[in-house]
């Protein structure tokens, strides 16, 4: 458990990066606290009455805009959806236009998803709502990495020691380097997997290891996370076909079998099925992919609790 | 216009004839008459007692924005800055809307200089038409104008069969140069910062320091082929700098330029997202800075350069992915080598004003950079020692992108003649 001393007082959360490994697991506590109310019949808190919050998206999102907007109804809160096609120079509203309006609408939480890395940060420093955020660019997503972390604490009791790999699109993934931040900070030992055409610059100044056989790593590790495969990146051609990658890199069955017997089969979804990952793994024993999806409602819940504690506070 | 000017007592630092001493310097009817302990009668006279006099300072790399971009920068704003930042010469590169392509461009771009009364204004013309890297531009036509050398400036010329062609080409020309932002488009991608362990903490996409090197590469062989004459625009990574001293040790004709960003800022600064540190070729690290800071010790780097590139507030208040490239400098530019060169102590007045004045003329081909007799009276006089707050709202320039902003600089114009009559002088700021 955390330090009861402790008190939360961000009131944005932008990246795991900056977070300390005290603030991780506060959040963690916070969540576990939440948990209970998805069990329960009447599924709300009125923590976030009055508070509105906007799910500001810029790319597709099912899954995380479902999960904010659910974990968001749940705390009570009034939600708006807000979906649109990126900003880019001389085209539709500015990003920093788009907030200014928002603003004067008298929002309390944006969510934001958008595909420039920074966005998030960007719109802290321009408007005096809270800002979360869901994911930009391939910086940071610090939800999934929030919730990829608390599942295999919940399991495993203790990241202290583990070896995690993650496995696949380092270079353009967020979700890797959430997952980084936060599994090294809780002590867990990282190897990154992938062709070093997916690999980037300097990753070796990180605290990590890097691999770029699957095969070699498969047997060591206690949790193995399988990013997606991004097929709108696959214009650079980092790789010759999908057959390929899914040769060296796929969790298939026979690979499977190299593995611990308990280890944790992670995937932040959604699924390409047969690419990254085989079905028979992805729906087997060891697949807490569904767990992850019920733990990121909770963590969720948490960061919109807390960072509109913050800002409470300092008001 | 006085018919004749005196600038007594000041510290004449003039490399290209090897002064360096308390002198008077005498100007007649726009041209240098003497540089001697002499006081001739004159009709205005300036006491420059602790400043330095010097050849008038040349930035060989501006962007005007004139035509297209007007709200940004005019060739009158502009011009404006550079002599507040000391500089009675600059040549605007090409990359405007449209590009600098033909001659009638290049006449206009003269024409909007001589009207502005401010700075000499010079003009690099495109090597292709519209900088598309596919056919060339009418480089004869335009040196015929008086461009002083040619670029695709903003980009580097991909294809190379295209530039082998305009170096073959242009051989053929007088006092013309070829100049190169060296980028390979394809190592590049969409880059927006240095590739490095920043741009992956960042989740930016980078440009390896390669997709600079390789078209450097590239082109050095060219020369070695053409024996055309040939610069390279700010210079920005260590390996580059190696490359063109052995270009150098080969006797090639080859030139290079460096610019105060890769002297005083790293990648580091991108951290916050500001997108006032976005620029292109992007901020390297400190291993970059050092390579390049020996490379003007050694003197291997030529000149000086700002690549002022000024951007509206709107156009830069963007996501850093969407954010255009490029840092307004041209004002603060003076200080910032002093900060960067003189004040660490890596190089002296005599060099500095060397790579501000005398070779960036001979790069460019002009009959400047130096005091000597019968030369055009551009002169600059500089307050070595005075401090001031980079002040970007004070700015004559139309665009206030400048990271410096706050900064405390020491030394700045005080004068600014050119052609022998005084266009800017600091009346006490």
């Amino acid at each position: 458990m955390s330090n009861k001393e402790f008190t939360w007082n961000r009131k944005h959360l932008i990246g795991l990066r900056e977070l300390s490994r005290e603030e991780i697991e506060y959040i963690f506590d916070t969540a576990q606290g939440f948990e209970q109310m998805s069990t329960r019949s009447v599924k709300k808190a009125p923590t976030l009455r009055g508070k509105v919050v906007v799910n500001l998206f810029f790319e597709d999102s099912t899954r995380t805009r479902n999960s904010f907007t659910l974990a968001a109804n749940r705390l009570s809160a009034d939600v708006i959806e807000f979906t649109q096609k990126s900003s880019s120079v001389n085209k539709g509203e500015t990003l920093l236009d788009t907030a200014k309006n928002l603003e004067a609408m008298g929002i309390d939480i944006v969510v934001i998803r958008h595909s420039a890395g920074g966005a998030p940060k960007f719109l802290s420093k321009n408007i005096n709502a809270c800002v979360v955020n869901a994911g930009d660019g391939f910086c940071e997503h610090p939800t999934q990495g929030l919730l990829d972390t608390f599942t295999i604490r919940k399991i495993k009791g203790s990241l202290e020691g583990l070896k995690i790999a993650i496995v696949g699109d380092i270079a353009h993934s967020r979700v890797a380097r959430s997952d980084i931040y936060a599994m090294t900070k809780l002590g867990a030992e990282v190897i990154l997997v992938g062709p070093p055409t997916l690999m980037p610059a300097k990753i070796n100044q990180l605290p990590v290891q890097v691999s770029y056989s699957l095969d070699s790593v498969i047997g060591q590790v206690d949790v193995i996370n399988m990013l997606r495969i991004q097929f709108e990146r696959m214009g650079t051609n980092p790789f010759p076909s999908i057959k390929e990658y899914s040769h060296y890199f796929g969790l298939t069955v026979e690979r499977m079998k190299k593995a611990k017997k308990d280890i944790l089969v992670m995937h932040p979804g959604p699924i390409n099925r047969g690419v990254e990952i085989e079905s028979e793994v992805a729906d087997g024993a060891n697949s807490v992919i569904l767990q992850q999806v019920t733990n990121g409602l909770a963590v969720r819940m948490a960061v919109l609790f807390l960072v509109n504690q913050a800002a409470m506070t300092k008001e | 216009m006085a018919k004749s000017i005196l600038i007594k007592n000041g510290l004449v630092i003039d490399p290209a004839n090897k002064i360096n001493q308390k002198a008077n310097v005498y100007a007649v009817d726009g041209k240098i008459a003497e540089v001697s302990k002499y006081e001739p009668k004159a009709d205005l006279v300036i006491d420059a007692e602790g400043k330095l006099v010097l050849p008038g300072l040349i930035d060989i790399h501006v962007h005007f924005r004139e035509p297209g971009d007007e709200e940004e920068e005019t060739i009158a704003s502009g011009s404006a800055a550079a002599v507040a930042g000391g500089f009675t010469s600059v040549v605007c590169m090409p990359n405007t809307d449209p590009a600098i392509d033909d001659a009638t461009s290049v006449e206009y771009i003269h024409r909007m200089g001589r009207q502005t009364r401010k700075t000499h204004v010079y003009v690099m013309g495109a090597i292709t038409k519209a900088r598309a890297g596919e056919q060339l531009a009418e480089m004869g036509f335009m040196a015929q104008a008086g461009a002083v050398g040619f670029t695709d400036d903003g980009s580097g010329v991909q294809n190379t069969a295209v530039m082998l062609r305009a170096m073959k080409y242009a051989s053929m020309f007088k006092n013309i140069v070829i100049s190169q932002h060296c980028q390979d488009n394809s190592l590049a991608g969409s880059g927006v910062m240095n590739a490095g362990y920043n741009s992956t903490v960042l989740g930016l996409p980078g440009i390896d320091p390669l997709a600079e090197e390789m078209m450097l590469w590239r082109d050095i062989q060219l020369v070695r082929k053409t024996n055309m004459r040939y610069h390279v625009q700010h210079v920005s990574t260590a390996k580059s700098v190696e490359l063109i001293r052995q270009a150098k040790n080969d006797c090639l004709p080859i030139t290079c330029e460096a610019a105060p960003h890769h002297l005083l800022l790293t990648d580091d600064a991108c951290r916050d997202y500001d997108t006032n540190y976005k620029v292109n070729p992007p901020l390297r690290t400190e291993k970059d800075i050092e390579a390049i800071k020996q490379a003007i010790k050694d003197g291997v780097i030529d000149a000086l350069a700002s690549d002022h590139a000024p951007h509206l507030k709107s156009e830069k208040d963007l996501e850093f992915l969407a954010a255009p490239f490029g840092i307004a400098s041209l004002e603060c530019a003076l200080g910032l080598y002093i900060k960067a060169l003189i004040e660490p102590k890596i190089i002296d007045w005599p060099q500095l004003v060397s790579i501000m004045a005398e070779r960036p003329a001979k790069i460019i081909s002009v009959d400047k950079g130096t005091l000597g007799k019968g030369k055009q009276a551009d002169i600059t006089i500089i307050d070595p020692d005075f401090e001031y707050t980079v002040d970007v709202n004070k700015f004559r320039s139309k665009s206030k992108n400048c990271p410096y902003a706050g900064w405390k600089l020491k030394g700045k114009a005080k004068y600014t003649i050119v052609g022998g009559e005084i266009r800017y002088s600091a009346r006490g700021n």
